[in-house]
């Protein structure tokens, strides 16, 4: 009787779990604890944290694969509404912090509005176009872009690129697989080399500092060329098969500048090479894989829509962070989705998890 | 309703979405080529290049300073030392305002203002990033309040460092000379020299006299920490470390008691003593007087004194016995007359008649003897015993300038002895050559006069004259003065006797150097003219008085010592060998303004020899390092 007990309470838990893709989260997150621990030089207190902070993402996770894809829908106009009166608020009210504008301080604590952004965009757009699915036209693009627009001019404005930037690329995704025509995204590739100029003259120094030493990091090796500098060292001295664990000299003498969070992967790359490199963008790859999947088979334009753009703006944060770190992208502050230390962005991949294993779990629709 | 309409447009829908998905999927696998291209290139390809540069970063390179080698009197006792002190130091570059530290540093340390102005020099003189001490020998009390407090101060340390003492303060200063700051120009030199890395971390280096000329044998070699550092530079843990090698010791041939005794004999005259041992070259006492506190080198001197010392009427920077030229007077005589015999130009027995003056056949000019009336009947050995000048005016006309020039200069008058130490001048011994190409003129008759008893052109510095008594002294062996005996390896103890240089012989007949062995013995008798000072000395000794002319005297005045000014007086001149028949030490004593060399240059040899050869102090004294320099001791 107990064995049957606990049989069903184990098919309750795991009902609408994605065992394949939990089992490719679960070893990232491991890569990334014994990696954390040897970023912080042994703090077993910092990797207990951040040990918790991936127990309340996964219940998070758990949470939203639980909620059948019907009502996260209804979640995403309200959730897109409040994030938006919120980047107002922010833009009115907000603290400064470093230069920029980007917190929120709603009493009990400070937010970062532009995180649920990160999420509420896509949500949005996807139910935009599952709603109008039929009428496809310019017009009903120029709404979804709309949608897109609004909130990146706010958070450029507070100034934080690397956000904005991110959720213009996970709105993009949604346009893009919407089926948006090749002759606009041509029309859009052309607009966006044709605003370099524009957009460069509406940078913040830091920022034009950023773009000036992915060109040349040399040219300020103790100032901001520093970070890339001392990353690629790391990388690079990390060889074929690396230092071993906990003998990076790169990390533990502290030249590595956030090694504990955006600049995670040069403390890996450089205690296991590029062995350890190749597991791990191979890890990646399959978790992505099974992502594709469940978007491939996802059966509601809204799911699609939404589990391509989730699948793809993790793409997207891989290969941002592991660009910069070795210096092929500017320093934007983009962590390694489940290895950078940090508790708001894991809780922000994890959703768009949770999201991707409601869509696989939950009954579908079109089988009927 | 809305599942009717998916399932109506499922198909085409599905696969347009599929095929931009796939689109997708083909662009991620390009992007993460990209960044295995990436990593394969910064690891692979480069993977040595970021090797080197992460151990570059990783390792630095911490410099040991050597134990410099001390330098000790030839009975061992310790002339120059090291010892440990803290100082207060800053490093300009890395404090944001100045000003307001060196303010707020006073409350916690006592700054003077001659502190603060030493170090504002120090400041002009050295590159930003430098750690320049503001104080020395700070106390427990200080290095305990600044401890406490030193969060407050970002750039400014306290180091232990190896300072120098010289215990005998300025007794020995011309001779130890001292060490002080490395200046900008100091590692330009080292650059050049290719010593420069065995410089890192050093601080100081040999400024004159012993700590200069042997910097080589006393600076030691430097060694090195292989460190490991981390991005603030911290220092990890030691990787490797090849000791450093502490300097040579150096042994003088100096013997610190006796110049003790030789620089009190002069009171409060200015004037020098070089005693040399005839038969090594060992230099025995070197005095310059006055003399300066070497100690206040050391870290760097102030202003005050240092105005004290370079402006002072009676330069105590200057080494007289070293480079101070003075027409040799009287004492140049013993070398006229050996020319005299050894030329054929006067027989032992030849005798002129003096009048009190001489003249140049065909003029009028008088050349007058310093004794009014004169000697009457004067022989070589007379001439000698009672310094008779018209004997030598006109044995200088009969030998002319040029064999003067060419006989005498194998004593060494007017050349550099070679010391081993630097700054010696060359003096002068003059010539037609000389004259021609110094003034452009011909040599005349009337300027060979002169030389003959050893004024006029003749310059000679106190170590000269000490040097060519000895050659006289060792009967023609002329060996290479020094003052550095011994070298010890401090590490292993193993001594290296540094050998005696016998430099050259001059050629004579044994006779000839016997007669004036002989007169110069008897100017210490009753009769002579150091007879006062030599009287009831308990050896027999040879001496040579001297005075030296400080201004011109017109032809028909005489001299009135009591008439010129202190500074205008004659200088005395004595050189003296003893035991006469087998000599141990010759020296020569000068005394500036001291008027003639029997009353006031003689006493001071006197002293000297009375203690050399019998130890008897003139008084009790013996060189006491506390005594000497109290003041500068550390703590």
């Amino acid at each position: 009787m107990p064995l049957v007990g606990i049989r069903k309470l184990w098919h309750y838990f795991t009902r609408y779990i994605d065992s394949f893709l939990l089992t490719g989260i679960l070893l990232l997150m491991v890569i990334g604890l014994v990696t954390l621990y040897s970023a912080t030089g042994g703090d077993i207190n910092r990797v207990i944290k951040q040990a918790v902070h991936m127990f309340i993402a996964l219940s998070i996770m758990w949470l939203v694969a639980n909620i059948p894809l019907q009502q996260i829908m209804r979640l995403a106009l309200p959730l897109y509404v409040l994030g938006f009166v919120l980047l107002i608020g922010v833009a009115l009210f907000g603290e400064i912090n470093n230069g920029a504008r980007r917190w929120l301080n709603i009493g009990i604590s400070r937010i970062q509005p532009s995180e649920i952004m990160k999420i509420a965009v896509p949500l949005m757009m996807a139910w935009y176009f599952d709603k109008y699915e039929i009428t496809l036209r310019l017009r009903e693009y120029l709404g979804a872009a709309i949608i897109l627009l609004l909130p990146v001019l706010l958070i450029l404005r507070q100034p934080d690129l690397g956000t904005a930037l991110l959720i213009a690329a996970s709105g993009f995704y949604v346009l893009f697989l919407a089926g948006l025509s090749w002759r606009i995204i041509g029309g859009l590739i052309v607009a966006a080399v044709g605003s370099v100029p524009v957009l460069w003259s509406f940078m913040h120094d830091y920022q034009r500092q950023r773009v000036l030493t992915l060109i040349d990091p040399s040219q300020d090796a103790l100032g901001a060329g520093y970070h890339t500098i001392q990353s690629s060292i790391a990388i690079g001295s990390g060889g074929i098969v690396g230092k071993g664990w906990q003998n990076g000299t790169q990390t533990q003498l502290d030249f590595l500048p956030e090694q504990s969070t955006d600049f995670i992967f040069a403390v890996f790359s450089e205690e296991f090479g590029l062995i350890g490199n190749s597991l791990l963008l191979l890890l990646y790859l399959i978790v992505i894989g099974r992502c594709m999947v469940i978007t491939a088979n996802a059966s509601t334009q809204f799911t699609r829509l939404i589990a391509g753009s989730i699948t793809l703006t993790f793409c997207t944060y891989i290969f941002v962070n592991m660009g910069m770190v070795s210096g092929i992208l500017p320093v934007v502050g983009v962590p390694l989705p489940l290895i950078s230390y940090g508790g708001t962005s894991l809780v922000t991949m994890l959703l768009g998890f949770g999201i991707l294993m409601s869509i696989q779990t939950h009954p579908k629709l079109v089988k009927t | 309703m809305r599942s009717i309409v998916e399932l109506r447009n499922h198909p085409l829908e599905l696969y347009k979405f599929r095929k931009r998905l796939t689109i997708c999927a083909g662009f991620v696998l390009l992007l993460f080529l990209t960044l295995f291209a990436r990593f394969f290139y910064l690891q692979v390809t480069q993977g040595e290049h970021y090797h080197t540069l992460a151990e570059a970063n990783r390792i630095s390179i911490a410099p040991l300073v050597p134990n410099r080698g001390l330098i000790l009197d030839r009975n061992g006792k310790i002339l120059a030392q090291n010892y440990s002190t803290y100082t207060l130091e800053l490093t300009p570059n890395k404090i944001p305002d100045l000003d307001a530290t060196l303010k707020e540093l006073a409350n916690y340390v006592e700054i003077t203002p001659s502190d603060l102005e030493q170090f504002r020099k120090l400041l002009r003189e050295n590159k930003r990033f430098k750690s320049l001490p503001i104080r020395s020998r700070l106390t427990d009390e200080e290095v305990a309040r600044f401890a406490a407090n030193r969060y407050r101060f970002p750039g400014v340390e306290i180091q232990a460092r190896i300072l120098r003492y010289y215990p005998y303060g300025e007794l020995a200063a011309h001779v130890v000379g001292y060490i002080s700051r490395i200046s900008d120009k100091d590692l330009e030199q080292l650059e050049t020299s290719g010593e420069l890395d065995n410089y890192r971390g050093s601080h100081f280096i040999g400024r004159i006299g012993i700590e200069q000329s042997y910097e080589q044998e006393l600076h030691g070699i430097t060694g090195f920490d292989e460190v490991e550092t981390d991005a603030a530079g911290r220092s990890i843990r030691v990787l490797s470390r090849t000791p450093p090698i502490s300097g040579n010791n150096l042994v003088l041939s100096l013997d610190i008691d006796l110049q003790q005794v030789a620089n009190d004999a002069f009171g409060d005259r200015r004037g020098a003593l070089v005693a040399i041992d005839p038969t090594n070259g060992e230099v025995l006492a070197f005095v310059s007087k006055p003399g300066f506190d070497a100690n206040l080198f050391v870290g760097g001197i102030d202003h005050k004194n240092w105005k004290q010392l370079n402006e002072s009427i009676d330069r105590p920077l200057n080494n007289r016995a070293l480079r101070g030229v003075y027409p040799p007077g009287s004492t140049f005589k013993p070398f006229m007359a050996l020319a005299a015999l050894e030329l054929g130009l006067r027989s032992p027995w030849y005798a002129i008649s003096d009048i009190g003056y001489f003249s140049l056949p065909g003029t009028e000019r008088r050349y007058r003897d310093w004794k009014v009336g004169g000697h009457g009947r004067v022989d070589l050995h007379k001439s000698l015993v009672v310094s008779c000048d018209t004997y030598y005016y006109g044995l200088a006309h009969d030998m002319g300038i040029d064999r003067i020039h060419n006989y005498i200069k194998q004593f060494g008058l007017g050349e550099k002895t070679g010391i081993d130490i630097n700054g010696e001048v060359d003096g002068l011994l003059p010539s037609r050559e000389w004259k021609m190409r110094r003034h452009n003129q011909r040599w005349y008759a009337g300027d060979t006069i002169s030389v003959g008893i050893g004024q006029g052109y003749v310059l000679a510095t106190p170590l000269q004259l000490a040097f060519s008594t000895g050659i006289i002294a060792n009967r023609g062996k002329a060996f290479q003065p020094h003052f550095v005996k011994q070298v010890t390896n401090s590490q292993t103890g193993v001594t290296r006797e540094l050998p005696k240089n016998l430099l050259y012989t001059v050629d004579h007949d044994p006779k000839n150097m016997e007669l004036v062995h002989r007169a110069l013995v008897d100017v210490t008798k009753p009769g002579g003219t150091a007879a006062k000072a030599a009287a009831g000395a308990r050896y027999t000794f040879a001496g040579k008085t001297g005075t030296s002319q400080v201004i011109g005297i017109k032809q028909n005045e005489r001299y009135k010592e009591e008439l010129v000014a202190e500074r205008h007086r004659d200088h005395a001149m004595f050189v003296a060998y003893a035991p006469a028949d087998n000599p141990k030490i010759a020296l020569s004593v000068l005394v500036e303004n001291g008027g003639s060399g029997g009353s006031t240059a003689a006493p001071v040899a006197r002293q000297v020899l009375d203690y050399f050869l019998l130890g008897i102090l003139p008084e009790s004294k013996t060189a006491d390092p506390v005594a000497a320099s109290e003041h500068t001791h550390p703590h």
